[in-house]
């Protein structure tokens, strides 16, 4: 939803770090045609013109300087801190904002000559812009007895602590031994810690590219090692740079970062190789799958990450996650094809949500038990095939089929699922998750009670299955229970829960009356 | 209920100005420099647009570059030429500069920069807003977010003076402390004249406390971050909340009377005092019934609309909470409290590792397995190699083989670990360090700070008394402790070191708790000599989370301050809870 920005008291800071957090935040200038027009070419914004960017941009960093200094000026001139408004020249407050926005483009290679110039005739175009608010910010500030150190802070500009009274009177004089290239070590290194336009080309030597690395090491802002560490790929070998970052593992790890980032798979294979550090090697190479959309595609790719150097555990899920890809291809084309020939009652039935394509092994499995159940082994659709092959363990097995057919109600399979034939051939009911989780799925799946009953009478836990049986109404279990149990008061209790007039009631009163059973109480 | 403040807490700070600051900052850059007026989300997909300037506010990530890109030389090929300027927040770093150079766009797009990095959620809590901070930094080892983090401090000893009083414990911590002091000196910054108003600063790495972020919230604002997620200190409520057709926006700080008496509250109490609200708000409805004209009149215009607005909220929060049981009971909630209870005491591991593996069997949600795995894992200082095999291989059938990414990064970032059958590791180490010259000798460990790691939770525990010995039941409507927010069955690790260190005004006495953390190395202290702060500003402290704090915490804290006498405020690279940690270490499809 677009927010406007006019006519408001101003956005929603929350929404605005809502969207970054989102990852980004876009905002589009929507004006009309003649307006931007007549913006860009205003004089006040002249700064901005695209055109000639490089004269322009340096001309606006002059400006913005300007403005800066202009600040800098009217706070210094002005040392009554209990002053709640500021007053420009043109007799307007002065947002005291300005100062934590800084104009970094990139410096155009223009004379020094040439840019004051430019900041002369600048300084006559700029004017301050409107506060947005009346009351100053500058007044929370009061207190502190002047706000230099504050504007440095964040201040590209002005890199000494300059009071420049006249902003004419040019650049503070760091600016321009930027180009002497004579920046100490510790200096440039702070230059990019604020963010700087700073060269490193100055640092030839492997001994100075070091230091100049330990230097932003040792001052652990992770964004000017990643710039050194930029600078050191692009002028040193990769044996060399390789060789150094083994035993500097805290730039070691920028780098890493830095490369999974950017994208630059074939230095990072490279560097893990060099590094012995095989694993990683492998599990990076393995990573890249997950780009590939095409099933074949990655099929393919799949393959060849099978040699690759992984843990031995790892070895055989990579294997497995090729075998299954493999065989999720042959099922889709094939399901895809009796789906849309409406031949296949299940298929009509029950037509299938999404793709096998991709989906994990207990999903794969659960759907070849939903619509290939009664396939046989040679299948490699088929359930007991999935098992077989990716050694599928009884309880996952079991678990998994019990829902699939639960699903589909067919009971006779759920039946089957759990009975075993002894060598007598005498029949007998198992389940390797037990007979509690048994029910609690039926129950899931909506079972009706005689199923449910038939389930719950084989748990053996006795409290536990009178639980079961109360909690989901199976009410023979329960009367049974009581009766074997010989607990009339529960007996009778539970006389209330049952309908009037049912066959439950009945049953119970039957038992009460019994004259066989002798109560405990 | 709802415990007021002590009469003698002192006031908090005002974080108006920072709001403020940051909105007045953006507006000037939007609308007095580039003359936006409408904001669009950016989405990874074309803008159809025939906006002749394009203006972006970012974070400073490659993939929005390569996004700007496209889009810039998409539009160099139409032949179309348009204005492009991207604003990074907080900060542009030199990587996508990088890229937007090697794109071939590097001139063509003019950069800014918003510094923005404190964002007040409420009174008492402050957020960067910087999720990323979590990975980046714990599991990728990439320090690009210090100098934010000693940015947002400098601002804040610029605005409420320097703080008197610093502790602070974890690598992360104690670099950001480092940075900032330099960046103070640099500055030379003259806050020495003016009298702080903070009296002391925590700085806590989250990997000091994994345990307490990964476990289930069970305190109101917490609950509610875990079931619907808080977003920015609002939450979105479905109809199921609303019970309408619509959903709902709801702004969850101090300022929602309703949330403000319940936020901070065990769960099991919530109902209780709703309830007791909705029949004191029936009763001053009903106070109307004997009115004359006069005071009909007066109720009208008094006391009506604070009443239906009480009235709004009220009904709001007793749908999340129906919403929140009906959810709960679903997931057999109960049942996964007690096994997480019985995994921080240490007792029936057997049965707690049934309890996982059968949840990841049932493909029940992925996030929620691995978290369990993680606690288990952290608890009992790394799963045998047995189970982690097994739990590894059903995991990866159940959600898919690409977790094996996910293992690895939970490895690298010490949450979830084999326990090592004998010295697997010194091997590596003694390999590398014998390529390590004496220099670097002392950057070697720390490469292995995650991967040499025990957790040694059971150790600490015992030590700093993290589960309460309790006779009979713990009455979570008068809690005793901090313990309460999690039923009592435990004391949040990171809670219970502020707490001490606090008592103690250092880290004496805790050497050991100290080396069982395996931050011998980085637990500090740092006193100003001959400050002359004010009892009341004595009595405040900032706490400031790196990697993020969850909702309890920030409970169990303010539960604290009112015991002590103190009051806490926070900062924190994000407000975090246990599937934003795990979704963070996750490697999801691209």
């Amino acid at each position: 939803m677009p927010h406007s920005l006019t006519g408001r008291a101003g956005p929603a800071v929350a929404e605005v770090g809502a969207a970054l957090r989102g990852g980004l935040g876009e905002e589009e200038m929507s004006r009309t045609k003649g307006d931007e027009e007549e913006y860009w070419n205003s004089s006040k914004f002249k700064a901005f013109t695209f055109d000639d960017e490089d004269d322009e941009l340096s001309q606006l960093k002059e400006s913005k300087r300007a403005v800066n200094s202009l600040r800098n000026f009217v706070d210094d001139d002005d040392d009554d801190d209990d002053d709640l408004e500021r007053v420009s020249w043109s007799g307007e407050p002065v947002g005291s904002i300005s100062w934590t926005i800084k104009e970094t483009a990139a410096n155009s290679g223009s004379t020094p000559e040439g840019r004051e110039q430019k900041n002369r005739s600048s300084l006559s175009s700029t004017q301050l812009p409107k506060p947005t608010s009346t009351y100053s910010l500058s007044s929370f500030f009061k207190g502190r007895t002047r706000l230099g150190s504050f504007q440095s802070l964040s201040d590209a500009l002005s890199d000494t602590p300059a009071k420049s009274y006249a902003p004419e009177l040019g650049r503070p004089k760091g600016e321009y031994r930027d180009y002497s290239n004579d920046w100490s070590l510790s200096d440039t290194v702070r230059r990019l810690r604020k963010g700087k336009v700073c060269s490193l080309e100055r640092f030839r030597s492997l001994q100075d590219k070091l230091q100049l690395l330990e230097e932003a090491v040792s001052m652990h802002d992770g964004n000017v090692i990643t710039a050194v560490l930029i600078f050191l790929k692009r002028t040193l070998s990769k044996e060399i740079l390789f060789r150094e970052l083994e035993v500097r593992q805290v730039a070691l790890r920028h780098l890493i970062h830095f490369l999974k980032e950017i994208g630059d798979q074939k230095l990072l294979l490279d560097l893990f190789r060099f590094l012995d550090r095989t694993e990683e090697l492998a599990l990076s190479h393995y990573r890249e799958h997950l780009n590939i959309q095409d099933p074949e595609k990655r099929k393919d790719f799949l393959k060849t990450c099978i040699g690759l150097p992984f843990s031995a555990e790892d070895c055989a899920h990579v294997q497995d996650h090729y075998t299954l890809l493999e065989r999720q291809i042959i099922i889709e084309a094939i399901d895809q094809n009796l789906e849309s020939a409406g031949q296949t009652e299940i298929f009509r039935k029950h037509p299938r949500k999404a793709s096998i394509l991709n989906m994990p092994l207990v999903t794969t499995l659960f759907y070849s038990c939903f619509y290939h159940y009664t396939e046989a082994e040679g299948t490699f659709s088929s359930p007991v095939n999935l098992k077989k092959t990716f050694k599928i363990p009884d309880k996952q097995y079991v678990l998994t089929a019990l829902a699939a057919r639960a699903k589909l109600r067919a009971w006779h399979d759920v039946d089957a699922l759990f009975t075993t034939k002894n060598w007598l051939g005498y029949t007998k009911k198992r389940a390797p998750i037990g007979f509690h989780r048994v029910v609690e799925i039926l129950h899931k799946n909506s079972a009706p009670v005689q199923i449910l009953q038939e389930y719950v009478n084989l748990v053996e836990d006795v409290d536990m299955k009178l639980n079961l049986a109360t909690k989901f109404k199976c009410h023979d279990v329960v009367i049974d229970a009581y009766r074997d149990l010989k607990d009339r008061q529960q007996l009778v209790a539970y006389r209330s829960k049952v309908d009037k007039g049912s066959a439950e009631e009945e049953k119970i009163d039957a038992i009460l009356s019994s004259s066989q059973i002798r109560w405990k109480n | 209920m709802a415990f007021p403040h002590r009469p003698d807490a002192p006031e908090l700070p005002d974080f108006s100005m920072l709001k403020r600051l940051a909105r007045d900052q953006l507006i000037y850059l939007l609308e007095q420099q580039h003359e936006v007026d409408k904001l669009y989300k950016v989405e990874n997909k074309p803008v159809h647009s025939s906006s002749e300037q394009l203006c972006f506010l970012v974070r400073p990530r490659i993939k929005n570059m390569r996004y700007i890109a496209n889009l810039v030389n998409t539009d160099k090929l139409a032949g179309r030429t348009r204005k492009y300027k991207v604003i990074f927040s907080p900060q542009k770093f030199y990587a996508c500069e990088m890229v937007l150079e090697e794109e071939g766009i590097y001139g063509d797009v003019s950069c800014d920069e918003w510094a923005f990095s404190l964002l007040p959620l409420d009174v008492d809590l402050l957020s960067m807003e910087l999720p990323e901070f979590f990975r980046d930094y714990f599991l990728e080892g990439d320090q690009r977010w210090i100098n934010t983090v000693t940015q947002a401090l400098h601002l804040l000893s610029t605005l409420y003076g320097s703080f008197p009083n610093c502790y602070g414990i974890g690598r992360c911590a104690k670099m950001s402390h480092e940075l900032w002091r330099r960046l103070e000196e640099e500055e030379d910054c003259e806050t020495k004249g003016r009298r702080p108003e903070i009296g002391h600063i925590f700085l806590l790495d989250r990997d000091v406390d994994f345990v307490t972020a990964l476990c289930s919230q069970v305190v109101y604002e917490g609950l509610v971050d875990d079931t619907f997620r808080i977003k920015c200190g609002s939450v979105d409520f479905g109809p199921e909340v609303t019970s309408s057709d619509r959903s709902l926006k709801v702004l969850l700080n101090a300022e929602d009377k309703v949330f403000s008496e319940i936020r901070n509250e065990h769960f099991s109490n919530v109902f209780g005092f709703l309830s007791q609200k909705a029949r004191n708000l029936q009763a001053q409805y009903d106070r109307r019934r004997g009115m004359d004209i006069k005071q009909m009149k007066n109720f009208v215009s008094q006391e009506l609309k604070g009443l239906k607005q009480e009235h709004r909220l009220l009904s709001l929060h007793i749908g999340a909470c129906e919403s929140i049981m009906k959810k709960k009971t679903k997931q057999d909630f109960q049942e996964l409290i007690k096994t997480e209870h019985a995994l921080l005491e240490g007792f029936n591991i057997r049965e707690s590792t049934s309890y996982i593996e059968e949840h990841i069997d049932r493909q029940v949600s992925p996030i929620e397995s691995l978290r369990l795995l993680c606690l288990l894992s952290i608890t009992e200082n790394g799963l045998i190699p047995k189970d982690y095999r097994s739990l590894k291989t059903q995991y990866l059938q159940s959600y898919g083989p690409e977790h094996m990414l996910t293992f690895s990064n939970l490895r690298r970032a010490g949450l979830l670990t084999e326990q090592a059958p004998g010295d697997a590791l010194t091997a590596v180490e003694s390999k590398v360090s014998k390529l390590v010259t004496d220099k670097a000798a002392g950057k070697i460990t720390d490469a292995f700070s995650s991967l040499g790691k025990r957790s040694n939770f059971r150790a600490i525990s015992k030590k700093l008394n993290l589960i309460p010995r309790v006779d009979g039941e713990y009455d979570l409507k008068v809690p005793r402790d901090m313990a309460y927010v999690f039923s009592g069955a435990y004391v949040p690790l990171s809670c219970r070191i502020i707490e001490q260190v606090l008592e103690r005004r250092s880290w004496q006495g805790l050497d050991e708790v100290v080396r069982l953390l395996n931050c011998s190395e980085c637990a500090f202290t740092d006193m100003a000599k001959e400050e002359k702060a004010s009892s009341e500003a004595l009595r405040l402290i900032l706490v400031v989370f790196l990697g993020g704090c969850t909702f309890s915490e920030l409970s169990a804290l303010r539960f604290l301050g009112r015991e002590k006498g103190y009051r806490f405020i926070f900062l924190t690279t994000a407000v975090t809870n246990s599937a934003r940690l795990m979704e963070a270490m996750s490697e999801m499809r691209a």
